[in-house]
């Protein structure tokens, strides 16, 4: 038996390094990485539309060439601000081998820590130009109609946008993995 | 490249619900919609690896030792196959002994104590034992419900070998008269894994003359029985 997940509360903030939201970050485990550099940001709102302003978001994803065993490392924290806003500096990550030799579409893993989430909620972010995007495994397992939920889209070059709502219309698809 | 094998997943009730009626903030923020069930990849079966310091003892701050009860907190890492997690980040935070966290949001009527940060980092060693010195923390007053009190607890936060295993859980001490009572710790159903969340007074983790030991053992998602289960979906 796993040990039983508690919510982070409302405090959690006393881990909360704010540089780690930049993965680039020149006294970071990537400083000079070598990619497309990019902005990942979102708001979180919850059931009635409300901004979600202390949630702990990190993210983990895989190099250019779809590593997770190079010398980067996909990993960032951050909080949502008093807008419910949350932002990410990194690099693009490539195409992921999937299970029995199919191909991942590039992808970003997200978890969501906040008050009142007994356990903390997955879910992915997909970047909408990408045309693997048609045939990737785990898209292809959510309904056609709510997949936009995890497809980030481009507000400006390099900057893309995906909203998190943790509940009711066009709510995110999270993950049981 | 063969496949990551899949993780159990929880026996049912072992794990809170998302959606607990009697605690408040899960009304607005749990979904509604059933979770989409989706397979192991190396995503979630590779997990970052942290070089960063240690910081084992939030009982002094610059030399001064902070008002308290000193305590000292070891457990062991394990999945549930009983595999030590070696070199995995464990980090902590708490409220001091009055009750009250070293956090701008944290308005209770509780003196905060200059000496007293609330968060530590360290890193289990190759049989999977984590170790830190600090003060007891104080129970602390919170609004779900009239005279709602927070039993005595100490966070924590887990990285294991997969992102998949990735855990958020609370520390309770044992004989809280509060356990009881709390909608957190009473949303998950089972008993047993509610009190495998209770910390256990261990005398061989005391330290003579120093401070009280407590024991915190930590089980991580391991992998499943039947591995082929799920291998394809
Ligand atoms: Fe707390």
């Amino acid at each position: 038996m796993s040990t039983a997940h508690q919510t982070a509360g409302p405090f959690w903030h006393l881990i909360d390094f704010p540089e780690w939201a930049d993965l680039l970050r020149a006294d970071g485990p990537n400083a000079g990485a070598q990619g497309e550099r990019i902005t990942l940001q979102g708001t979180v709102t919850d059931g009635d539309g409300a901004l979600v302003t202390d949630a702990m978001i990190e993210i983990w994803h895989a190099d250019p060439e779809g590593r997770y065993d190079g010398a980067f490392q996909g990993f960032g924290r951050c909080g949502t601000d008093a807008e419910g806003r949350f932002r990410f500096t990194t690099i693009k990550p490539g195409p992921v081998p999937g299970r029995g030799n199919t191909l991942q579409a590039p992808h970003v893993q997200i978890a969501i820590f906040a008050r009142g989430l007994l356990q903390h909620l997955t879910t992915r972010l997909y970047f909408a130009d990408e045309p693997l995007n048609e045939s990737d495994p785990l898209l292809s397992l959510v309904p056609s109609e709510r997949r936009c939920t995890m497809i980030a889209t481009p507000v400006i070059p390099g900057t893309w946008q995906l909203d998190i709502r943790l509940q009711g219309g066009a709510e995110t698809v999270f993950l049981d993995i | 490249m063969s496949d990551p094998i899949p993780y159990a997943r929880a026996i049912p009730g072992t794990q809170p619900p998302l959606d607990s009626p009697s605690y408040g903030s899960t009304h607005k923020r749990a979904p509604r919609q059933e979770p989409i069930r989706a397979p192991l990849t190396l995503t979630e079966a590779t997990s970052p690896r942290f070089a960063l310091p240690s910081h084992a003892d939030m009982s002094v701050v610059e030399g001064h030792a902070a008002m308290g009860e000193r305590i000292i907190v070891a457990g062991r890492v394990l999945d549930e196959g009983g595999s030590p997690l070696r070199g995995s980040m464990v980090e902590v935070w708490q409220a001091n002994a009055a009750g009250r966290y070293h956090h701008a949001r944290d308005q209770h009527d509780a003196p905060l104590d200059p000496h007293f940060q609330g968060q530590a980092r360290v890193f289990t060693d190759d049989e999977g034992w984590y170790r830190f010195t600090t003060i007891r923390p104080g129970a602390y007053p919170w609004r779900n419900h009239h005279n709602a009190w927070r039993p005595t607890h100490i966070h924590f936060s887990l990285f294991g070998q997969g992102f998949a295993q990735r855990l958020i859980t609370q520390m309770y001490f044992p004989g809280d008269p509060l356990l009881p009572l709390d909608p957190i710790f009473l949303a998950t159903a089972d008993e047993e894994a509610r009190n495998r969340l209770v910390a256990k007074f261990d005398l061989d983790v005391t330290q003579p003359e120093f401070a009280l030991g407590y024991r915190f053992d930590i089980t991580l998602r391991g992998p499943s029985a039947t591995p082929f289960e799920e291998g394809h979906a």
